[in-house]
């Protein structure tokens, strides 16, 4: 499979910026990796360099940064993000069973995204919405209470 | 200000608000105003109420009465009945788990009467977002009683009259914190909130940000003005946007009130705050590993000494509080230590939050002083196990904690007796857990976790507990050996000793703490393949058992794949060639026909 890993130009000039606003401020590596992820929905290899050169940072820092931290991604992501909680009270109250349902629903792995690119699936730790249990997340939306039918339904119901 | 004759405060915790308190807000609002009530009936939105478990939740002052699980479509008749002709409407209070009555105020309910709020002083009772309602509150009362008329050194030694202990994990006093962070004289200095609570189960800090964020800020101005540090950062886990939103207002309106900033009341103390919010990393809760992310490095732990409070952000002097030990500063200066430290234990004063949740009835946020009991939190208070199964162990402090029993439900929960257990406070998530909970596959689970988030710095922590993980699988494969329960108590006792930092030199304590408590479990599965909660799916027969089938068809219903069939009158049959071992029909079934 393969995805375009083309950034368009727009792009490019927005990400120079990012760096632009940030360059003389100290340590300032993590929010520009989070502005740029924001605009290119995932940091491929050459954003990484681009950033490193604006920063006058070696690559390997810059990459060290971003593969150490979960919420940075180098492959692209789906058009809606599924993340389903995988923290204790979420895990006690069967959200595992949640996950497996949705691959299989979705055809796809943890972390992979499904062929029309219209999802990614995540198993994440503990959203901090504990009271909710098992809870799933798709995008911004939160949803709490759910049963690995409802996961399903939920899902489908996306356009 | 205008008067109003009622307020409704309506609960908007993240819990009601994906229950869409947001949308009922906007109802109760149109509602009131087509019955030209806006002028007397003001509705409110407030942080998290603490009674997750009944959102969205609405609390109607000055009467307290507490409604539950409102929705939009409930609304023209609630404001009909209540607050036109001042009934209020039955169908909407609480009932307890146990009885049937109907209970009308907040203050009744079982859940809220065994708990003493002071860090959560302002709990559904102000709108977040605006400063005012702090302020009328006593909010900066503490502030500015303390620039004008206490010396540093009277900040720090009423902090640690009041005994107040960390709330981040480790309990270390911090007043002796404080004290030291004093003691170096150098500029800048810094002072950091805690903020990333990355323990699984746990939503204290987000709580206390999301509904009184000024709590914090004053909080930290007052560490500031002790320590003489002028700038302060709060680091938030990025999954927490609402309480990052909430702080940058909270910090605008303080300011334009020069309660913040250059000046504060006049006293030419400078303090400001910025927020920065996290990448997702657990480790980068530890503090050393904190400060370097602040930095923007990766989150590694390092060895200490120095510690922080001589060498820390940036190579200086910082102190690093957590959240709620912040939230409590105000009040012990405004009440003095004395009055703090009257309640809680000989060495644990005050009181703590915790997020009850797991298999219980009343999941919510709750603070109690030091020294409950276990089974006054699960019961009085969680209103105990629901579906009548029964109570099987509490998990206390996430994956540096561990799991404790049925016999130790009487122990009276504070930092010293936790860590005779073999567990810890961690931050405050109580996860409880039924006779449903595999204790081996929570081990694994916790297991799991540490490895998944160890920084791989050193290699007790990153070999060892992979080494764990390995040992866990193949038991709950049904491959272990009896000889793996001795291995896994050596190694874990190993990485204890001879880790870096304070993720592998309390990872193994799920792994110990289940050993030590539920042996028998662990027997279970390597002698007689055997998981006794039905959890390992490895382990599980996925059989039908005649005897115990009740016929009723409800595992035919629940089974994706069709693998099941079953006739009225006749027990269930499971085919295994279609069977994908998804436990549906485990979940489904009502009488443990399934083995
Ligand atoms: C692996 C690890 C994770 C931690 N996570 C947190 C956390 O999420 N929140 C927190 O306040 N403290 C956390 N701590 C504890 C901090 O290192 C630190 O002790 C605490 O924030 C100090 O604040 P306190 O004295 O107010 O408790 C963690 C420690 C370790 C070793
Ligand atoms: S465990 Fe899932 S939200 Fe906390």
């Amino acid at each position: 499979m393969k995805w375009a890993e083309e950034i368009p130009r727009e792009e490019w000039v927005r990400i120079d910026q990012v760096i632009h606003k940030y360059r003389e401020r100290h340590g300032s590596l993590i929010p520009v990796l989070k502005e740029v992820q924001d605009i290119c929905g995932y940091l491929p290899k050459k954003v990484q360099h681009r950033i490193a050169q604006g920063l006058h940072l070696p690559s390997s820092q810059v990459y060290g940064v971003v593969s150490f931290y979960t919420f940075f991604t180098t492959t692209p992501r789906g058009k809606y993000i599924i993340r389903v909680c995988l923290g204790t009270a979420c895990y006690v109250k069967g959200s595992k069973q949640i996950l497996d349902n949705l691959q299989r629903e979705l055809k796809v792995g943890v972390g992979g995204i499904t062929s029309d690119r219209k999802f990614s699936l995540e198993g994440v730790r503990c959203l901090g919405a504990c009271g909710l249990a098992p809870v799933l997340v798709i995008g911004q939306e939160t949803y709490g209470m759910v049963t690995p039918g409802k996961a399903i339904e939920i899902v489908r119901s996306y356009p | 200000m205008k008067t109003y004759r009622t307020h409704l405060m309506v609960c908007a915790g993240t819990g009601c608000v994906s229950c869409g308190s947001l949308n009922l807000k906007d109802h109760l609002e149109s509602e009131l105003k087509n019955r030209g009530l806006s002028d007397e009936v003001k509705v409110v939105i407030t942080g998290c109420n603490g009674f997750c478990a009944e959102g969205p939740i609405m609390v109607v002052y000055p009467e307290g009465i507490f409604y539950k699980k409102l929705t939009p479509e409930d609304v023209p008749f609630l404001v009909e009945e209540h607050f036109l002709k001042g009934r209020p409407v039955e169908k909407f209070l609480y009932t307890g788990p146990a009885v049937k009555e109907k209970v009308p105020l907040l203050k009744d309910i079982p859940f809220f009467q065994h708990q003493v709020l002071r860090a959560l002083r302002n709990r559904g009772l102000i709108d977040a977002e605006n400063i005012d309602e702090y302020i009328a509150r006593d909010g900066y009362a503490a502030l500015s009683k303390v620039l004008s008329s206490m010396t540093p050194e009277e900040v720090i030694h009423e902090v640690k009259i009041s005994g107040l202990r960390g709330r981040g994990g480790a309990g270390f006093p911090t007043g002796l914190k404080w004290e030291e962070g004093r003691r170096y004289d150098a500029f800048p200095k810094y002072i950091i909130c805690n903020g990333d609570e990355g323990d699984p189960g746990a939503f204290m800090d987000r709580s206390v940000l999301e509904a009184d964020p000024h709590s914090v800020l004053e909080g930290m101005t007052i560490g500031g003005y002790a320590l003489d540090a002028h700038q302060g950062h709060i680091y938030v886990r990025a999954e927490y946007p609402l309480a990052i939103h909430r702080l940058n207002i909270a910090i605008e309106q303080a300011k334009n009130y020069g309660l913040l900033g250059k000046d504060i009341f006049g006293s030419g103390f400078d303090f400001d705050i910025s927020i920065y919010p996290g990448a997702g990393a657990f480790v980068c809760g530890e503090s050393t590993a904190l400060m370097y992310s602040l930095e923007g490095k990766r989150g590694m732990p390092r060895i200490k000494p120095p510690r922080s409070t001589e060498a820390g952000l940036w190579g200086q002097p910082t102190v690093l509080n957590n959240v709620e030990t912040f939230a409590n500063v105000p009040a012990i200066l405004l009440n003095g230590g004395e009055w703090f430290a009257s309640l809680g234990t000989g060495g644990s004063k005050g009181t703590k939050v915790f997020a009850l949740t797991g298999t219980v009835s009343n999941v919510g946020l709750i603070e109690v002083p030091m020294g409950t009991t276990l089974r006054t939190i699960v019961y009085d208070i969680g209103g105990g196990i629901p579906e009548k199964r029964e109570f099987k162990a509490v998990q206390i402090g996430g994956p540096s904690g561990a799991c404790l029993p049925t016999s130790l439900l009487d122990i009276e929960v504070d930092f010293d007796s936790l860590d005779e257990a073999g567990a810890m406070m961690g931050s405050g998530g109580l996860v409880v857990m039924n006779d449903s909970t595999c204790m081996v596959d929570t081990a694994r689970f916790f297991t799991d976790f540490s490895v998944d988030e160890s920084c791989g710095k050193c290699v007790p922590c990153r070999v060892g507990m992979k080494v764990m993980l390995n040992i866990l699988n193949r038991i709950v494969e049904g491959k272990g050996e009896m000889e793996d329960i001795e291995r896994l108590k050596r190694l874990g006792q190993h990485i204890k000793e001879t880790s870096h930092c304070g993720l592998g030199k309390t990872a193994p304590n799920p792994v110990l703490s289940t050993i030590r408590y539920f042996r028998n479990e662990y027997e279970a599965h390597i002698q007689d393949k055997q998981c006794p909660a039905l959890v390992c799916v490895d382990l599980i027969q996925f059989r039908v058992n005649p005897e115990k089938c009740k016929m009723c068809g409800l595992c035919k219903k629940a089974c994706p794949m069709e693998a099941i069939t079953w006739e009225k009158k006749t027990p269930a049959d499971i085919n295994i060639e279609k069977c994908i071992r998804c436990r549906s029909c485990i979940q489904a079934c009502k009488f443990g026909a399934i083995e």
